[in-house]
């Protein structure tokens, strides 16, 4: 990926009004790749009891890392939206860590891409949850015949 | 021999604050400014539009996540309403200690169109709900009930007693 590209999507971002919301950071990105991090916050807590992070952020995690794998697709994407995305919920995250959402962008055609995403907390080897999306493409013309 | 009715007042309050007790509960419905309206048991979710909740500038549009998570709050808030129905009409709710959430186990939404920059909305409806599992579907629209902008399934696993 070029390294113009890389600046363009992440400005894209940082200027995002529910990514800066939630704190999320842009981590490592690189052709339909992206992984997208969040720090725990406990204004973001699901289960009182538990301090647990509630489904609904880790779903808007799992949607943000999801669509800048789009973006980040090498067959040039100018925008994209959501058609579908199914969660599953693997175990609760460990109250106090950071949750990491990894997507990867496994299959395009000119108006649909394919992303699958995990999300884990500082114990990599045990997910906390897997999600999988169809999104929308909008192509810059002339750019994918 | 015959019991008098409660006076209204006393079964809305009663209603009312187990509602308030089940959403002020949870810190991230309070951060995404979700609210709850009850007609007898049957509960609105309200999303008042913010500047915060939006994932594209350019149009600009409510933020996917934003959509995801406003609906499975309105599922697992409706969910657990209506386990605890029976209990507030005895009057055996002890809003202090309401039992443990149901928990998501899977989740799955279907967008319909893009979330506009306005209030939305979102009914949840339990199509089945077992002592062990539940089945949730969820619909949600802006400025017109029969544009739904997205609709949402979910399973979910119930608390159980004593745990």
């Amino acid at each position: 990926m070029t390294d113009s590209k890389v600046a363009l999507i992440s400005q894209f971002f940082a200027a995002m009004p529910h990514f800066k919301a939630l704190g999320m950071e842009l981590g490592q990105i690189g052709d339909g790749k992206a992984d997208i991090s969040m720090a725990y916050d406990e204004r973001f807590i699901g289960d009182p009891e538990t301090g647990v992070i509630s489904g609904g952020a880790v779903s808007a995690l799992m949607d943000t890392s999801s669509g800048a794998a789009v973006m980040c697709h090498p067959t040039g994407t100018m925008g994209t939206a959501t058609l579908d995305l199914r969660i599953e919920y693997m175990r609760p995250a460990t109250p106090g860590q950071r949750i990491t959402a990894r997507a990867e962008c496994y299959h395009v055609t000119r108006s649909v891409a394919f992303v699958r995403a995990t999300a884990t907390d500082e114990d990599t080897t045990r997910p906390v949850a897997t999600a999988t999306g169809t999104f929308t493409i909008q192509r810059e013309k002339g750019v994918l015949k | 021999m015959s019991r008098r009715p409660e006076p209204v007042q006393v079964i809305k309050q009663r209603r009312d604050a187990a509602l308030n007790s089940l959403v002020h509960g949870v810190p991230y419905i309070s951060f995404l400014g979700v609210t709850f309206d009850r007609r007898g048991d049957e509960l609105t979710a309200v999303l008042p539009f913010d500047e915060k909740l939006i994932g594209n500038q350019m149009l600009p549009a409510i933020h996917g996540g934003v959509t995801a998570a406003f609906l499975e709050i309105t599922a697992v808030i409706g969910l657990s309403w209506q386990m605890l129905w029976n209990d507030i009409e005895n009057g055996e709710v002890d809003e202090m200690a309401l039992p443990r959430m149901p928990k998501t186990i899977d989740f799955t939404v279907d967008y319909l169109r893009s979330g506009l920059p306005r209030d939305a909305y979102a009914r949840a409806r339990v199509n089945r709900s077992g002592r062990r599992y539940a089945s949730v579907h969820v619909e949600a629209w802006q400025d017109n009930r029969q544009r739904l902008f997205a609709q949402a399934t979910g399973h979910f696993l119930m608390p159980q007693r004593g745990e």
